[in-house]
């Protein structure tokens, strides 16, 4: 299944509740992302979804989550990358889903991950001028008074 | 606070236009802001976030069981789905099995939510583009159901009645009568939509080769649900990767080649009459047994046991006061709701309250598809291609 993907490319894999997830090497993840929607023994074409985890305290603290559909093979998988918390981005998967505009928006706005060649990255949920990002967990339930 | 979002008018011939976000055709509030040259779109900014209101961080805060009633008010027309999709995704971090009849309600309850989600986007999509008798059609029949959630769930849209391991109670005496007389009687009501529609030279001269968009760039804007299918691509979770029981069940997964407002509306027209044929199969089969799981640290415990039973009534106390715990974990759980995929993603870390939800928005995903389908097309049909993706902006913005 992981054919063509470099080898030092995965950093874990796990097979939970009859789903597959896999973690990523940052620095891979486009290349990975593009051969697992182009080989035709995976062909996940459809990104289904992309979000991030923020597991402050510790460390790396973000953890960006892709789901991938495959329709033509009807299944699933999740493909994890982790940041650290100082300075967190990564390569945007804009240039080879159009689709991942909006999520990847959503994710800069909620956790303030920065996707480096997005084509517009501008907060999408949350008012332009607003402070913080509102899905860390240090930003509290009730917002700032 | 603002949202700024701006679009500066190109040197020549083109100016702006702002669309809403207080516009009836908007179907809610959803900002466009139109680049036009003349009648014809040079470009489109949608511009959302109006009604978010931090549902997946509230989540964060809550115990799972008080996680269902947020979880209608995200897509407020389907209810039932999204309640669906969140059950399911913690039963599976759970590891927990539901009784039979549990399933078949919930197969059932799931599709007359579609119906009704079809029927207020078939009213409304008619009437934004001048067709306003299908409009008083479409609301008689979900006025209907309406009261049949009324009389199951206590409320007519915020039903929140599944529960994790089964339902919240049996339903009323004549609940399973009512609503096999609706059920019987739904076809002839979708021949009278059809028949003020699908025939008529004005609804398919604005509907046909309008917004059209192909399978590919469905496929790579995210698009999914009725948009998918009417582009000719033939997929749809409950057939290809069942969940809840749908495997028992015959129905057909209507598609359509053309991939305009004309195929979408057809897809969902054929979609309404096989909703109608699981409905009636799940009233014909359905169950007897319990609607709980056998897990009394999960789901609450009889009324009547409590009164005679210590256990019960301390299990009702615990599971009230303290929520139960999920082990830890990580599951994305998506469904067919009547928009398209609507996902799940629920983290645990082994606590009462999930330590992340995340909801794969169908309406969210959709919206993107708006610029690639009106682009370089005339203004006039951007209402038809607003109605036609059949977005909720309770959905869009969480």
């Amino acid at each position: 299944m992981l054919l063509g993907w470099r080898p030092d490319a995965v950093k874990a894999a796990k097979w939970d509740r009859n789903e597959l997830a896999i973690v990523l090497e940052r620095e891979s993840l486009r290349e990975a992302c593009a051969l697992l929607r182009d080989n035709p023994q995976t062909k996940f074409e459809f990104l289904a979804d992309i979000t991030c985890v923020d597991w402050y305290p510790s460390d790396p603290r973000f953890e960006v989550v892709y789901n991938f559909l495959s329709i033509s093979r009807k299944e699933r998988v999740r493909i994890k990358v982790l940041l650290d918390g100082s300075d967190p981005n990564l390569e945007s998967l804009t240039s080879l889903w159009p689709g991942a505009n909006y999520f990847e928006r959503e994710v800069f706005d909620l956790f303030g991950i920065r996707f480096n060649g997005h084509p517009n990255l501008r907060r999408i949920l949350m008012p332009d001028d607003w402070e913080g990002h509102p899905l860390r967990k240090d930003y509290p339930v009730e917002g700032y008074r | 606070m603002q949202h700024v979002a701006t679009l500066e008018a190109g040197e020549d011939r083109t100016m702006v236009l702002n669309m809403g976000p207080q516009h009836p055709s908007t179907h809610g509030v959803l900002r466009l802001l139109l680049e036009i040259d003349g009648e014809t779109i040079v470009k489109i900014v949608p511009d959302i976030g109006f009604l978010h209101t931090g549902i997946e961080k509230t989540y964060e805060a809550k115990f799972y069981q008080q996680c269902i009633p947020l979880a209608d008010r995200m897509d407020y027309l389907a209810p039932f789905s999204n309640e669906l999709g969140f059950c399911l995704a913690v039963e599976k971090l759970l590891g927990l099995d539901i009784p039979k009849r549990a399933v078949w309600m919930r197969v059932l309850l799931t599709e007359l939510t579609r119906i009704n989600s079809h029927l207020v986007w078939l009213g409304t999509h008619a009437m934004d583009i001048g067709a306003m008798t299908v409009f008083l059609y479409c609301f008689r029949e979900r006025e209907e159901l309406l009261k049949i959630f009324e009389a199951i769930g206590g409320q007519r849209m915020f039903t929140s009645y599944f529960r994790v391991g089964g339902l919240a109670m049996e339903a009323p005496l004549d609940w399973f009568a009512r609503t096999k007389k609706f059920i019987d009687g739904f076809p002839e009501k979708i021949d009278e939509y059809e028949g003020l529609l699908t025939g008529n030279p004005i609804w398919q001269a604005r509907t046909k080769g309008v917004a059209q968009i192909s399978a590919e760039d469905v496929i790579k804007l995210g698009g999914s649900g009725p948009i998918l299918r009417a582009s000719g691509v033939d997929f749809d979770l409950r057939r290809d990767m069942p969940y809840c029981g749908y495997e028992n069940f015959q129905f057909k997964v209507p598609t359509h080649k053309d991939g305009d407002v004309w195929a979408r509306y057809q897809v969902r027209v054929a979609e309404l009459r096989e909703s109608q044929k699981i409905c009636k199969q799940a009233l014909e089969g359905m169950p007897e047994g319990s609607i709980r799981a056998d897990a009394p640290k999960i789901v609450l415990p009889d009324r009547e046991k409590m009164k005679t039973q210590m256990e019960a009534l301390i299990y009702h106390f615990k599971i009230v006061t303290e929520g139960f715990t999920v082990p830890p974990g990580e599951v994305y759980q998506a469904i067919e709701s009547p928009r398209g995929e609507i996902g799940f993603y629920v983290v645990s870390n082994g606590t009462a309250q999930p330590y992340r939800v995340h909801v794969r928005a169908p309406s969210f995903a959709n919206l993107a598809l708006l610029p690639a389908m009106c682009e370089g097309k005339l203004i006039a049909d951007v209402v038809a291609a607003i109605g036609s993706i059949d977005i909720v902006l309770g959905d869009v913005d969480r």
